[in-house]
């Protein structure tokens, strides 16, 4: 059924690890079902579900009512039921009729039934920008999600990330918001298939990971932001700057003492990412680090990202993302305090 | 009339073809119905002429667009191929102060509304969100989250039904809305909403469901299990079900509920049956879900076609087809031309119309780009 999944270490792209990933994670439980619009014969507008209902039935990769409210409500009822439903919305910009079944029902369930009913459900959202795409298409809603208590909100940023993170959502017995950066589904990397499931043992504890080491800034980033801090670094260093790149990999919880030992060590710190920096991420990171590093810190933080605007026309979009350039302006920024 | 694919894939559970309402067959004979066909007996051979030559012009824009995105113009392109009458009837049947609400693939009804159909190329574009001021047409812009602007419609003849201009009886004041989906959207909570907020409003609103078969790669028995113009009956909502690849039906049961709506009688579900000849969008692989054969079965259903057959059967002189052919050909150029010339905007376009008063929080995000282009100039001289 699933010879992709036998034998070692495969050279894919970010799409192709989570549709592994999923993969893995129904042989392994017989009650994670998927559910979402087109993910069947069509294999989802981006293919990240492909030949999954071929394999596993219309039973188990059903192809829904167009109903994001639908989606998760009745996701909501079958993880009542025992089951862990993994939930597609198409793209970031619909995720929001569904947003009040999301923020009133799932992420409450737990506390207000003292523990009593657990709603194991993930929801997977392809986010961000950078492919030229028309309006709701692009947006990065993480910060509206982080913000709700009772949710958690990860996002991988790379292949063997997206492979392992999905398996720790789908078995994580909190409701998780997987937000998968979509400018990046088609990037590459080796990913080893067989040897993951020790995650499992710890599937709520998505950590920071330092993606490059470095010593005078650290650039902390997620998600599609990830690589073009990556990029900066690469940059820099043929300046002569050296940059840490912390991947936060979870957005609630956000790994602070992960940046905070970075920022340490480089006293410096600029945040990344492509949601609008106003009550963004970077504004949490931003203030926890001030409190917890400030005797450490020889310039103020620094955040790059988008503008308080709604996502612009494709044609724009190049000048709103934070793009490599605009990295490195707030590295020298900072350096140059 | 609508006999399904041999894979059943066609028939929404529980169509029967008794209820379909058609005046004009795919071979282009007409059909007598008692309570529609009047409704039509007006349209001498000119109008028809005219609603042919609207279907052609905005078939071959809509080619055009889709061979645009092809050449790498557009970001994305939604084909109407096939829905021109279930739209061009509908939007025709329109008055001037009647006001439309259209989702993404309503080529057609904004043709009718007067809109220039170069702006619907602005949004594709990635130029702009709209592309035409919705106030000058009685025309709203697309919306692409499917199904939040049946509720906007609503609401809007809940306006009107509030400003008095329903029930007059005079022609040049009582107005109607319409709203455009698929039957995909039909599942969305918001459509449900609208059915109830319109009922029981009595809100002078139309509901156009045109039922093209697909919501991306899913088959309309995935979104219902009973016919789509049922939906509205359960609502308490009046409904009809039209063959939409008619152009004639699609006008005639339009005008009725026009006139329902616009003297006071509340709303109507209208589900237009036909099919969506294209890919959902460019983006789109409809090999992955469907066949070939039923496309051909469709094909043969074609609106344009059976229209033509019409034309010429009522002495239409060959000289109008010629002619019209020149027309849509030089249409096709201007519209490439046009694609090509529109300017990609300026970066403060990021920072415009975000609010309706200036904001300190935009005025300094705008500063800050400005300024830090500016460096970047400054570096270049
Ligand atoms: C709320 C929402 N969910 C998902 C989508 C993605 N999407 C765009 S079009 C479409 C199918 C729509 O089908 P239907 O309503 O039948 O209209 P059609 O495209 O066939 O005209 C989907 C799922 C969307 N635009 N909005």
């Amino acid at each position: 059924m699933s010879e992709q999944t036998t034998s070692g270490t495969q050279r894919i792209t970010l799409g192709k690890a989570i549709n592994l990933g999923l993969r893995r994670a129904m042989e392994r439980d017989p009650k994670v079902l998927l559910m979402g619009e087109d993910i069947g014969p069509l294999g989802g507008v981006f293919r990240v579900t492909d030949g999954l209902q071929k394999d596993f039935g219309s039973d188990r990769v059903v192809d829904t009512p167009l109903a994001e409210s639908g989606i998760v409500g009745t996701a909501i009822g079958l993880a009542l039921a025992g089951y862990r439903p993994v939930c597609e919305i198409q793209f970031d910009g619909f995720i929001f009729p569904a947003y009040d079944q999301i923020t009133t029902q799932l992420a409450k369930m737990h506390y207000r039934s003292r523990g009593k009913a657990q709603v194991p459900v993930v929801i997977r959202v392809p986010y961000g920008g950078g492919i030229g795409a028309v309006e709701h298409h692009s947006e990065s809603p993480e910060a509206l999600f982080a913000h709700t208590a009772g949710l958690r909100v990860i996002t991988p940023a790379t292949p063997a990330d997206a492979f392992t993170m999905i398996q720790q959502a789908i078995a994580s017995p909190d409701p998780v918001l997987f937000f998968e950066p979509k400018a990046r589904y088609w990037d590459k990397a080796d990913v080893d298939v067989t040897a993951a499931d020790q995650v499992l043992d710890t599937p709520g504890d998505v950590r920071a990971v330092v993606a490059r080491a470095g010593t005078d800034v650290t650039v902390a980033a997620y998600g599609p932001s990830v690589t073009t801090a990556l990029r900066a670094a690469t940059a820099a260093e043929s300046e002569g700057t050296s940059i840490e790149v912390i991947d936060l990999r979870s957005i609630s919880p956000i790994d602070i003492p992960a940046v905070a030992e970075s920022v340490r060590k480089t006293g410096r710190l600029v945040v990344v990412h492509e949601a609008p920096t106003f009550l963004g991420a970077g504004a949490e990171i931003a203030a926890r680090i001030s409190e917890e590093c400030f005797y450490h810190l020889e310039a103020p933080v620094l955040r790059v990202g988008g503008f308080h605007t709604p996502y612009p026309v494709s044609k724009l979009e190049e000048e709103y993302l934070p793009n490599l350039d605009r990295v490195l302006h707030a590295v020298d920024s900072v350096l140059q305090h | 009339m609508f006999t399904p694919g041999a894979d059943g894939v066609n028939a929404p559970v529980g169509e029967t073809d008794d209820d379909l309402i058609q005046l004009l067959t795919p071979d282009g004979e007409r059909v007598h119905h008692q309570s529609y066909s009047p409704r039509v007996d007006h349209l001498d051979r000119v109008a028809l002429e005219g609603l042919y030559r609207d279907m052609v012009l905005v078939r071959r824009f809509d080619t055009e667009a889709t061979s645009l995105q092809r050449h790498g113009e557009l970001g994305l392109w939604p084909p109407s191929l096939g829905q021109e009458a279930a739209q061009i009837g509908s939007g025709r049947a329109m008055a001037p102060r009647d006001y439309a609400f259209p989702s993404y693939r309503e080529l057609g009804v904004v043709w009718t509304r007067g809109v220039d159909l170069r702006s619907t190329l602005h949004l594709f574009r990635g130029e702009d969100h709209g592309g035409w001021d919705p106030n000058e047409h009685n025309c709203h812009l697309y919306t692409l989250v499917i199904g939040s602007h049946a509720l906007h419609a609503t609401g809007y003849a809940m306006g009107v039904q509030r400003d008095g201009d329903v029930g007059t009886g005079d022609p040049g004041r009582d107005r109607a809305v319409v709203a455009y989906f698929g039957d995909g959207a039909t599942a969305q909570g918001d459509v449900s909403e609208a059915l109830t907020f319109a009922s029981v409003n009595d809100a002078p609103v139309v509901f156009f469901c045109q039922n093209n078969h697909w919501a991306i790669s899913e088959p309309t028995q995935r979104q219902s299990r009973v016919p789509l113009y049922h939906r509205g009956r359960g609502f308490g909502v009046p409904s009809v079900r039209v063959d939409g690849n008619d152009v004639l039906a699609s006008y005639a049961v339009t005008a009725e509920a026009l006139e329902r709506a616009r003297s006071g009688g509340g709303p109507t579900f209208i589900e237009a049956v036909t099919y969506r000849m294209g890919a959902h969008t460019t983006s789109d692989d409809p090999t992955r879900y469907r066949t070939r054969a039923d496309e051909e079965v469709w094909r043969r259903r074609d609106p344009i076609d059976r229209m033509r057959i019409l034309l010429e059967r009522e002495g239409t002189p060959s000289e109008f087809f010629t002619g019209l052919e020149n027309e849509a050909e030089q249409f096709g150029a201007e519209i490439r031309d046009y694609c090509h010339a529109i300017p990609s905007p300026p970066v403060e376009r990021i920072f415009e119309d975000v609010y309706a008063t200036e904001q300190a929080q935009i005025s300094s995000d705008r500063a800050w780009l400005t300024d830090y282009l500016a460096g970047f100039e400054e570096a270049a001289s």
